[in-house]
This record gives C-alpha cells, sequence and structure tokens, in this order.
C-alpha cells in the first residue's frame, strides 16, 4: 500500500504543470531568514548566560557555596538552598523514576501501541506534561497538604498539632514528581524502542519469562534512556518553583531539611524571594546573581550530561 | 544506582519519623520576616539548642498558619480581621497578641522627583487614580506610575485603610509581591511613587506627608514614628494560640527587652516605647 | 526509524558461556509473573489517575462558586464575567479587587492580560521557533545541526524564574528606553521573556515534523527540477505544517499557563486597555501572588481555585487539540506504520 504523501507525488508528478520549478532563484532570501532565526536564538542564549555570568561570578567562592545566609540575608552563602534543592530532587526522583520506567515498560513491553488503553494513557502522560505549573501547585496543595496530610493527621494524632498537613519537603518532592513524570516516561520509551528485539527473543528462548526478560535484559538495556530521563527530571525539577511555592519551600530556614515533614529552602525560590523581597536590593544585588548562576550552572551541566548520554544512545541505535 | 536510591529513601523515612527537638516556628508577615530572622539568629546564638525557623509569606499566611495550629508565633502586620477573630473561636484558639515593634509606611519617590511633600486627600487622589499627573501635585507633567502591595498584604490594607479611607486602589497599580520589589521598582521609575515600610527603603527618596492642610508635614523617621507625629505608622504584632510558656515566653520578653529593642533599631525597626514595651511582657 | 537490528547480538550470546550462566533463569511461577504485570500495569495507570486526581481536587475547592449562596454574593459566574454597578451611582466597570470593602472578582481584566502577554509571546516565538526549525531541518548541515539541536535544548533547560529574574533586572530598563513606554514592567516586557520559554517547544516540534517528512516527496520535486529550498519551501513546509502549527497549539498553552516569568515581569496590574505597553495581571501570576496569603475557605480562595480550574480545562483542551494534529499527521505522512 502506497503512503498518502507518496500518492500525492504520483499525482505531482502526472501534473507535473503545477510543479514547474524556477531553477534560477538561489534561495538566499529564505535561506538567510531561517539562519537568522538560529542566529537570534543563540544570540539571545549568550546574552542571558553572559550578563548572569558577569554578575554573578565575582561572588562564586567556597564559602559562598557552603554557608548559610547571614544578617537577614544580606551576607553569608546559599548553602541550605542548595542542600534543599538537592534534597527536593533526590526524593522526586525517588518518588518519578520507579513509576516512570515501569509505566514506559508498560506501554511498550505489554500493550499494542494501537490499543485503547495505551492512547489514554499516552493521551493522559501527554496533558501531563502540559499541566501549567501552577496548577500543580494548586494541586499539591490541596491533595498532598489538605488530603492526605491532613488525612493521616487526623488519624495518628487528634487535634495536636499537624505534622503531616502542613507544607513539607515530601509534599513538594511529590509534586514535582507527577510533574515530571512524563519526562521519565517518555525518555525511557524512547530507549526501549532501541533495544533489538532479537535480544528479547534470545532471552524467552533461553527460558526467561516476560518479567525476568524485563528485570535483567530490557531494564539494563534501557539504562542510558532512564538516566537521560532521571537527569531532565531533576534539571526540570531543580528549577521550577510554582509548584513548591505552597508546598514546602520556605523563605528562610535556620536549620536543613532532614525530616520528610521539614520546610525546606530551594534556588529557584531563593532567587525569587530575593529578587522581590530583600531588604537592600543593590547590596544583595552580588548574592542575587551569584545563585542564579549557581542554578543555571546546576541545570545546564545537568541537561549537559543527558544530552551527551543520549547521542550516545542514538548512536548505539544506528550501529545496530 | 539502585542502591544509592534504596539508602537515601530508608535514610529520609528513618529521619521522617524520629521527631525532632524543640523548635519554634515563625510565620508571616514579610514586613517583619526580616526582624524575625535577626531575633532568631541573635536568640539562637545565645541560647544553644534552640531552633527558630522564620518564614514569611504575609500576615495573611502566618494568621492562617496560627489558625492551622502550624505555627507558634505569627508575625503580622496588621490586627486580625473580625472573621479571622470568628474562625479562630470556632476552632478553638484562644488569640493572644502583643505588639513588639512600630512601623512607619513611608511613601517612595525616586531620588530625582522635585516633589517633597504630600498631603493624604492628595496621596488618596493619585492611589485611586483621581489624580493621574505629576504637575497636579507640584511635580513635573508626566503620568504617575503607581506602585503598591499585593492585595492582601497587611500593608496593602493598612495604607488603604488610613489613606484611600478604604477606597479602592487605581487598576493601574502595579502589584509588586514584595515591598522590596516596589522599592526597586520606584528606584528605577523617575516618575513612579509607592509605599512600604521605613525599614525597606533603600535608594529612594521618603516624602514628607501631612494629614491635612493645616498640619504640619512630617519626615517618617524612628524619632517621628516612635513619638507618633508621622501620621502612616502602626504597631507590628505577634499572635500566639494562649498566652506564651517556657522557650517561647523566654523568647518574647527577650525580644521585648532593651537588648531585643536594639537589634530592632540596628536594621531599621522603629523600637517600642519603653512603656509600651514594658507592658506587653508576658507575665 | 530502523527497520530491525541486524544480528550482532543473538550470535555473541550464543557461544559465549559465561553469558549463558548469568543469563540462566530460574522458574518462576505464574502467580509472581501474574501479579509483576498488574504492578507495573498500575504504574501505568498512574498517569490517568493523576490527571484526574488534579481536575478533582482543584475543581473541589471552586464548587462553592456554584452552590453555596454566601460565595455566589460576591462571586458567581455572572458576576465575574460581566460589568458590575460595585457602588450606587457609578458606572458599571470590570474589576478585579478581591481585598476591597466591595470585593470584586471580574475575571475580564486577567483573562485580558494573560491573552496580552501570550501573545507577544507568540509574535517572539513563532518567527523563531519556526525559522530555526526550518533552518535546522533543511538548510543546516549534520555538524551545524548538532550544534543547534543542544543548544535548544540548553535553551528549554533555563529555568523559567531565571527568565522572569533576566526580564526583571536586565531586560526592563533597557526596553522601556527602546519602547518609550510609561510602565517598566509591562505585557511587552513579560511577553518577550515568556517567548524565550516558548521558543524551544515550537522548535521541537516543528523541527520534528519537518524531518518525519519522507526522503520521497524531496526526491520526486528535486527529480522534477526543483531547487533545495524550492522543495523545501513548496513541498516540505506544506506538508510538514500541521505538525508546525501543532507545535505552535502547544507553546500557546505553555504561554498561558506559565507563571513565574509573568509574576516577575508583568507589573501585575490588572487593567482594561488593548495597549500592549501597560501593565498585566496574568491567570498565573493571581493565582502565585494572592494563594498563599489568603485565608483559606474563603470566597477569594475558591475564586482562586476556579482560576486554576480555567487553566487546566483550558491548557488540557489545547493539548488534546495538539496531539490530535501530531497524530493525524504522522499517519498521514508515514501511511503503512
Amino acid at each position: 500500500m502506497k503512503t498518502t504523501a507518496e500518492k500525492e507525488i504520483t499525482e505531482v508528478t502526472t501534473d507535473s504543470i503545477s510543479y514547474r520549478f524556477k531553477v534560477k532563484s538561489s534561495g538566499l532570501v529564505p535561506r538567510s531568514l531561517a539562519l537568522l532565526a538560529v542566529i537570534i536564538i543563540i544570540a539571545i542564549l549568550a546574552v542571558i548566560m553572559f550578563n548572569i555570568f558577569l554578575d554573578g561570578i565575582g561572588i562564586i567562592s567556597w564559602g559562598f557555596l557552603t554557608q548559610p545566609p547571614q544578617q537577614g540575608m544580606e551576607a553569608g552563602g546559599i548553602f541550605p538552598a542548595i542542600f534543599g534543592t538537592v534534597a527536593l530532587v533526590i526524593l522526586m526522583t525517588v518518588a518519578v523514576l520507579p513509576i516512570g520506567v515501569l509505566s514506559a515498560i508498560y506501554l511498550h513491553e505489554y500493550t499494542s501501541p494501537n490499543s485503547k488503553i495505551t492512547r489514554l494513557i499516552k493521551i493522559a502522560i501527554n496533558n501531563l506534561a502540559g499541566v501549567p505549573s501552577i496548577v500543580f501547585g494548586l494541586f499539591g496543595l490541596g491533595f498532598f497538604i489538605g488530603f492526605i496530610g491532613t488525612g493521616i493527621d487526623s488519624v495518628f494524632l487528634e487535634g495536636n498539632r499537624p505534622v503531616w498537613g502542613q507544607p513539607a519537603i515530601i509534599w513538594a518532592a511529590l509534586t514535582l514528581s507527577l510533574l515530571t513524570l512524563p519526562v521519565v516516561i517518555i525518555s525511557t520509551e524512547e530507549a526501549l524502542r532501541t533495544i533489538p528485539p532479537e535480544l528479547k527473543d534470545a532471552s524467552y528462548a533461553l527460558g526467561a519469562t516476560k518479567l525476568q526478560t524485563i528485570r535483567r535484559i530490557i531494564i539494563p538495556q534501557a539504562m542510558p534512556g532512564i538516566l537521560t530521563g532521571a537527569i531532565l527530571s531533576i534539571s526540570r525539577g531543580a528549577g521550577e518553583v510554582a509548584p513548591i511555592m505552597f508546598t514546602g519551600a520556605a523563605y528562610y530556614l535556620p536549620y536543613l531539611p532532614i525530616k520528610l515533614n521539614d520546610q525546606f529552602m530551594e534556588l529557584g525560590y531563593h532567587i525569587y524571594v530575593m529578587a522581590t523581597q530583600s531588604p537592600d536590593v543593590e547590596k544583595t544585588k552580588p548574592i542575587l546573581f551569584g545563585t542564579v548562576l549557581v542554578l543555571l550552572v546546576l541545570t545546564f551541566l545537568l541537561n549537559f550530561t543527558a544530552i551527551f548520554i543520549r547521542s550516545k544512545m542514538r548512536r548505539r541505535q544506528i550501529s545496530a | 544506582m539502585r542502591r544509592i536510591l534504596v539508602i537515601t529513601t530508608v535514610f529520609f523515612i528513618i529521619a521522617g519519623l524520629v521527631a525532632g527537638g524543640s523548635s519554634i516556628t515563625i510565620k508571616g508577615s514579610d514586613t517583619l520576616v526580616r526582624l524575625g530572622q535577626r531575633w532568631a539568629e541573635e536568640y539562637m546564638k545565645n541560647n544553644k539548642g534552640v531552633v527558630i525557623q522564620v518564614s514569611g509569606g504575609g500576615s495573611g499566611t502566618g494568621i492562617a498558619a496560627l489558625l492551622n495550629g502550624t505555627t507558634d508565633i505569627c508575625q503580622a502586620s496588621r490586627d486580625m480581621k473580625e472573621k479571622e477573630y470568628k474562625l479562630a473561636a470556632q476552632k478553638g484558639i484562644d488569640v493572644y497578641r502583643i505588639s513588639v515593634a512600630l512601623d512607619g509606611i513611608a511613601v517612595f519617590l525616586h531620588e530625582d522627583n522635585p516633589v517633597d511633600e504630600l498631603s493624604f486627600s492628595q496621596l488618596k487622589g493619585m492611589f485611586t487614580g483621581a489624580i493621574t499627573n505629576w504637575n497636579e501635585v507640584g511635580g513635573p507633567d508626566h503620568r504617575i506610575i503607581l506602585y503598591g502591595r499585593e492585595n492582601n498584604s497587611g500593608t496593602y490594607a493598612f495604607f488603604k485603610k488610613k489613606v484611600l479611607n478604604k477606597e479602592d486602589y487605581s487598576d493601574y497599580t502595579q502589584t509588586l509581591p514584595g515591598t522590596a520589589a516596589v522599592v526597586n521598582a520606584v528606584s528605577k521609575d523617575k516618575y513612579g511613587i509607592g509605599y512600604g515600610g521605613i525599614a525597606w527603603a533603600k535608594g529612594v527618596k521618603f516624602a514628607a506627608v501631612r494629614k491635612d492642610n493645616n498640619s504640619q508635614a512630617v519626615m517618617p523617621s524612628l524619632e517621628t514614628v516612635s513619638n507618633g507625629t508621622y501620621p502612616i505608622s502602626r504597631e507590628l504584632y505577634w499572635f500566639f494560640n494562649g498566652a506564651p510558656k517556657g522557650e517561647i515566653k523566654k523568647l518574647v520578653n527577650w525580644a521585648l527587652s532593651a537588648e531585643g529593642q536594639k537589634i530592632a533599631e540596628e536594621i531599621d525597626y522603629v523600637p517600642l516605647p519603653k512603656e509600651l514595651a514594658l507592658k506587653n511582657e508576658v507575665k | 526509524m530502523p527497520t530491525g537490528a541486524r544480528g550482532r547480538t543473538p550470535s555473541t550470546i550464543s557461544i559465549n558461556v559465561k553469558l549463558m550462566e548469568k543469563y540462566r533463569f530460574k522458574q518462576k511461577s505464574r502467580a509472581v509473573e501474574f501479579l509483576g504485570e498488574k504492578f507495573i500495569a498500575l504504574n501505568a495507570f498512574i498517569a490517568i489517575i493523576a490527571v484526574l486526581l488534579i481536575f478533582i481536587f482543584i475543581f473541589k475547592e471552586s464548587i462553592p462558586i456554584f452552590t453555596s449562596s454566601d460565595v455566589q454574593k460576591e462571586a458567581s459566574l455572572h458576576k465575574m464575567m460581566i460589568k458590575q454597578v460595585y457602588y450606587e451611582g457609578r458606572d458599571a466597570k470590570w474589576s478585579w479587587q478581591p481585598n476591597s470593602d466591595v470585593p470584586k472578582y471580574s475575571l475580564l481584566p486577567l483573562f485580558i492580560g494573560t491573552l496580552k502577554a501570550a501573545i507577544i509571546a507568540m509574535l517572539v516565538a513563532i518567527p523563531l521557533g519556526v525559522g530555526a526549525a526550518i533552518y535546522s531541518s533543511e538548510f543546516s548541515s549534520k555538524h551545524i545541526r548538532e550544534i543547534i539541536k543542544p543548544a535548544i535544548e540548553l535553551f528549554a533547560g533555563i529555568p523559567s524564574v531565571v527568565l522572569g529574574f533576566f526580564a526583571l533586572m536586565i531586560l526592563a530598563t533597557p526596553l522601556q528606553k527602546i519602547l518609550g513606554s510609561t510602565f517598566r514592567l509591562n505585557a511587552i516586557n513579560a511577553g518577550i521573556a515568556l517567548g524565550f520559554a516558548v521558543i524551544p517547544i515550537i522548535f521541537s516540534i516543528a523541527e520534528d515534523a519537518l524531518t518525519s517528512v519522507p526522503r520521497s516527496l524531496r526526491e520526486a520535486a528535486l527529480a522534477l527540477g526543483a531547487s533545495q529550498w524550492q522543495v523545501s519551501l513548496t513541498m516540505v513546509l506544506p506538508a510538514a505544517l500541521p505538525g508546525i502549527v501543532a507545535g505552535i497549539v502547544l507553546g500557546f498553552g505553555r504561554a498561558i499557563g506559565e507563571t513565574m516569568i509573568v509574576l516577575m515581569a508583568s507589573g501585575n496590574a490588572a487593567i482594561i486597555s488593548g495597549s500592549l505597553t501597560d501593565s498585566v495581571r496574568t491567570f498565573s501570576a493571581t493565582i502565585a501572588a494572592e494563594l498563599a496569603e489568603v485565608v483559606y475557605g474563603s470566597t477569594h480562595y475558591n475564586v482562586l481555585f476556579f482560576i486554576g480550574t480555567l487553566l487546566f480545562i483550558f491548557t488540557f483542551a489545547i493539548n488534546l487539540c495538539g496531539e490530535f494534529v501530531l497524530v493525524k499527521l504522522k499517519t498521514r505522512l508515514q501511511g503503512e506504520y
């Protein structure tokens, strides 16, 4: 059977008068316009990075990275924010990775791509990816804190001070894990597609069951994709502010979040707070730019790693 | 990879089960957050083992937290509303209020703005949108750019009540998420005007404020707010559930002591007059 | 897509005894197998459950707008949409003043603000995103493409709070000078930064659509004597057009829902005006700015969740449309797949 496009081509060739091309024009105009778009985009990227780098690099030092803020954030470092961000994304990854990987495996190994259930799940995943981050924040507040957290409290401690029914790092992490779920699923799926079917056949031939094949063959083979997904979701999660504003991020804390129901400081939120609420904008400007630089470098490093792993994986796919 | 994940999970779960030691939570007004934070810093330095957690978010957030029982101390730049008192009574919360410092709401102008003083009626006109050009108040011929706070902040409500006689702000008021953002915006806008606590202002100039045509224009300062001559000033509150006891009581009385009030003064808050501070101490 | 891997792996496995040992599978019971599948399936359904829960829990908090007469006195659907006379003797108007003595919850100023910021974002992002996608897929060599794509992925990796920060601290002042606008923080300032967030989305979807146009189509046109760019503009572009449109639509969805950028860079004044140099207040920024300080369970709280519901429904619809177009396009371009 011919594709629609190929049919069109047949029509084109028979009806070639309407597709008679003038050979002479060089196409310089469309080409340079398209090139201009690329140049502008890269220039914007450069301007953003240059400005932030220039104003932020001065303050970056070991002390800045390892000290807590002092004197009402007018001095000191951003260690608690870095720690909070790391703790947050670790928790988030712990929650999202198994769910995301298993979802992708289910979609790829257990169902046919055209079945109703697959289509439904895919629609849900795509929509989840499109839900605005602030809506995730509302949801985290309404569901995790208001429903689950308060629910736990009402069962275990009647009338006392809430332990779980309040903003906390665990709720922020879970909210973020829903937000980043599509990222993990999509990149795991991509990796699953690169696994040669012969491998699976060989595994079955050796007497392995489906579950064993998944555990011993498919997951190890898909590891680069899973890793890419994890890294991209961490990069995304580390930069999101709107979902954690109401679910656990705090303006200032004198201690680090070590319990699941602690609040926490976070780099992105710290930037927002410092940019809008710091007492002396001029004085805190270096700290502010330094914080932005740290966040930017962090997300860029993560993205670079993901891009690198993925390009290696794609090369494997081509050579396979 | 998996091992790392497992270990961290287990660590967090165990850590989560071990309930922490004595910690005091302070939550609420953005106007007060700096003061609370400084007090916490100093108090923790002198009293090892006490952990004080300070967060902002606004007076509304603090009051909501107090009503939900998620904070020990609620900082607020306004008194609780009737609705909130009612809600507190419903929830069996015995609201205990003391003032811990004073605050003057300054009117911010750009440093190059030739206008030096404004009366209440002029301010009202400007912020409600009746006066739109600076030349109506003795300035250059240019549109007035209004900056204000988000509509649930204590500062917003106080300025509205005191200066605007409860009328609405002009729709053209740009509402910014923090007083610092207002200060920052006005410092970059030649024709801007904003308002906010005097503790926040750097890089802008204050306007002297006249209550009516017969009275003198007063610049906001430590003295004028403290002695009550500056007309737009208010008390800043701490709210508790019942009279504070134990460590919290110690903290409160320390904050009201000469030492605590001096720290407030150092970071541009206005200390309470001595008699009021004494009166507020928890017995 | 590779049509199938050619036999590197099977031979490796078949001759390697050590590998045979490694892959000697123990018999497992059917129950384990069954439960395992069910467990994996359960995970896959979390995405569906999550979407449903998000809708339910956000909508739940806005229900009083439809049921409680107390809430409706201040904020009924009618009052949120239609001009209201708030004070006797004054003109009817649309106004967002939730903390007034007469609370006003008109959504129109917010709607206009959201639309203005999003439209500017699209004006920035469409030419740049589509242009770059065309360059990358049609005109560039493989090497150049391997620079462009990661660069744009890095762009996508910039957290929105950083873009908001950039617009607030760096972009706003020079932009005001260029535009000569009265407001330093305005729809254009926020819209440009918002556009930066949308570019990568449009780029990646448009690029994907362009590269998935079958080679046979290009070759046929080339054979007819068309030059490279003529092929691109007259054959490939029209064929991939639905995909590009889908990218634009999905980008628009992002522009409507993005929060931190507009919260920091738009000035947040709820104004009804046609001017793009006025400040704007968007739906998303309104939620972010006001929710933290609102009295729980109050009318204001309900209205903010109602706005969240609207955002959710709107982006849901946009995503559904975008996906639909993309799936159609894929089947059209790859008939037998």
